[in-house]
């Protein structure tokens, strides 16, 4: 029995004549402590993925298990982080984080909680924002924000839907470190969604794509044998990092010339030139 | 006679101490641009010298707030310089001018008009003799040629991201500049689109050759254009920091570039100058 189980997963959404099937015939198994990340495009069904499996959705068809067990609803054993941040606007940093933790660990005193939330803001290098609203921070703190509340309630899984899509290069790199090593410390489980192979190879035991919707269904899988922790710059040496590259790259490539459209009609270009604007602008 | 291969580094080109007048297409130098700012003056760029020459294709990477889109909208004429000069074939430039195209981050295009009509936007500016039918050529031979020949009578409104941005190429390459600006163009696509952009901007380029700078945070985008990749450094004070010379063949395809055995030494290369 795999950790969680997807089997036979079909998704519509809409009703008779107007139905559309997003997700198609999508089987997944992930092992407790293993990290897999979907690699996906724009419009291809990632999203709804990942809310079957969170159990904000219900699948039209096939069944979600977790440790066996069918998933009807959310859970905590389960943390999202999700890509457009989700904070509560008029909480602090603090309050935002606290709200998790309580609702995780009931029973816990205030104050074991508060060290909690203080663990956590430290983690993700926010200590000094601690009081502050999400409108007062910038996108890379409001994600780390995001990050610091899915960890705090210690998931015994941790799904991300794009997390650091929206942030730049350094910040996207030091986010990746930080739930590596979370993942690492614990041995959670980890399940990625992103559209950037490079995040998947540096994060992930394996990557599986998702191919464009509708009746998006997984691609084959690419296992990524590359020993932790692992080095942007180092990998570019190691031949096995290049060869599964090449290898998802060009999958994906191939993924994209189907959806191209030929032409049959050519346009002609007159044999003209501009008019010569040099030296006067 | 021997035949003479170009060098495009000018610093181990030593014809002189000048690297062949004739080719250049682009010349910056000494360029500086100071910001005023409440605590004095912050200096954004300083010292920048480069050449680039006709037909070369030159990518810039580096860290965010370094400097890389001051220095491109300069080039396009959008900022002052504050110090040194800039030049398109030996004249210093004023101001903008379609003699520079610029495809922008974000595309930049009229919404209430139709794809055809923001590419004759330009047309009718640089080809004032040329009849409306010649005209009208022009714009769908460009529209067709990034995939847009059923969006001719779109409203830009109407487009996802990544069709306005094919618009945005039209409109650059249908005005035939002689320098063509592009300030990381496909930074908002997923990877998906964005290399099918790629592939769509080299396949008209190769046709075209226009002497291109492409700023990028895309390391492999990077490698997979360029003649020539300039890192640089992070600001205040921000120049060029290293030069790579990409030596693949033209035209390239992305298989044969990504099996090719010096593709992971160039990647290790800019992601080791990045990450230091």
């Amino acid at each position: 029995m795999a950790y969680l189980e997807l089997n036979n997963i079909y998704k519509t959404y809409g009703k008779g004549e107007h139905v559309t099937e997003v997700l198609s015939n999508i089987n997944l198994f992930i092992e407790e402590g293993e990290f897999v990340a979907i690699v996906g495009f724009t419009g291809s069904g990632k999203t709804t993925l990942v809310n079957l499996i969170n159990g904000l959705l219900q699948p039209t068809s096939g069944e979600v298990l977790f440790k066996g067990e069918p998933v009807i609803g959310t859970s905590h054993e389960r943390g999202v982080i999700f890509q457009n941040y989700s904070l509560l606007p008029w909480l602090t940093v603090g309050q935002n984080i606290y709200m998790a933790v309580k609702e995780a660990f009931p029973k816990e005193k205030k104050s074991v909680l508060h060290n909690i939330v203080k663990d956590y803001v430290d983690m993700v290098n926010l200590s000094h924002a601690i009081n502050k609203r999400p409108k007062e921070l910038s996108g890379g703190m409001r994600q780390r924000v995001a990050v610091a509340r899915a960890l705090a309630m210690k998931p015994e899984m941790i799904i991300m839907d794009e997390p650091l899509g929206a942030l730049d290069a350094l910040t996207r790199g030091n986010l990746q470190d930080e739930i590596l090593n979370i993942w690492g410390k614990d041995k959670r489980t980890a399940l990625l969604i992103t559209n950037d192979v490079d995040e998947g190879i540096y994060m992930a035991d394996r990557i599986i794509p998702l191919r464009p919707g509708p009746n998006a269904t997984l691609g084959p899988e690419f296992k990524i044998d590359i020993e932790r922790p692992r080095d942007k710059t180092e990998m570019n040496d190691n031949p096995s990092f290049k060869k599964t590259r090449n290898a998802i790259i060009e999958y994906l490539m191939d993924i994209g010339n189907e959806r191209k459209s030929v032409s049959e009609k050519e346009y002609i270009l007159p044999d003209l030139s501009p008019k010569n604007f040099v030296g006067s602008f | 006679m021997s035949v003479k291969t170009i060098d495009f580094n000018r610093d181990i080109d030593s014809e002189n101490g000048i690297l062949y007048p004739s080719r250049v297409m682009l010349d910056m130098v000494n360029l500086k641009k100071v910001y005023p700012t409440p605590k004095g003056d912050y200096m954004v760029l300083e010292g920048l010298n480069l050449q680039i020459m006709k037909e070369e294709f030159v990518t810039i990477i580096g860290h965010s707030g370094c400097g890389k889109t001051t220095m491109l909208s300069m080039i396009a004429g959008l900022n002052p310089i504050s110090g040194g000069n800039i030049s398109v074939l030996g004249h210093h430039i004023k101001g903008p001018g379609p003699d520079r195209g610029v495809i922008f981050q974000s595309p930049s295009l009229m919404p209430w008009m139709t794809s055809l009509q923001n590419v004759l936007l330009g047309v009718n500016q640089v080809f004032p003799d040329a009849t409306k039918a010649q005209r009208n050529d022009i714009a769908k031979y460009y529209l067709q040629k990034v995939g847009l020949e059923d969006a001719f009578n779109k409203r830009a409104s109407e487009l996802s991201q990544g069709m306005q941005q094919r618009v945005g190429i039209a409109r650059a390459f249908a005005i035939k500049p002689k320098v063509l600006l592009l300030d990381e163009p496909f930074g908002m696509l997923d990877s998906l689109t964005r290399g099918e952009l790629q592939d769509i901007l080299i396949e008209i380029w190769n046709k075209e050759k226009i002497t291109a700078v492409m700023i990028t945070h895309d390391v492999d985008e990077a490698i997979f254009l360029a003649d020539r990749v300039v890192m640089m450094t992070s600001g205040p004070k921000a120049k060029i920091g290293d030069i790579l010379n990409i030596d693949f063949e033209r035209p390239r395809t992305r298989k044969a570039v990504l099996e090719h055995d010096d593709y992971y030494k160039y990647r290790k290369h800019l992601i080791d100058f990045l990450e230091h």
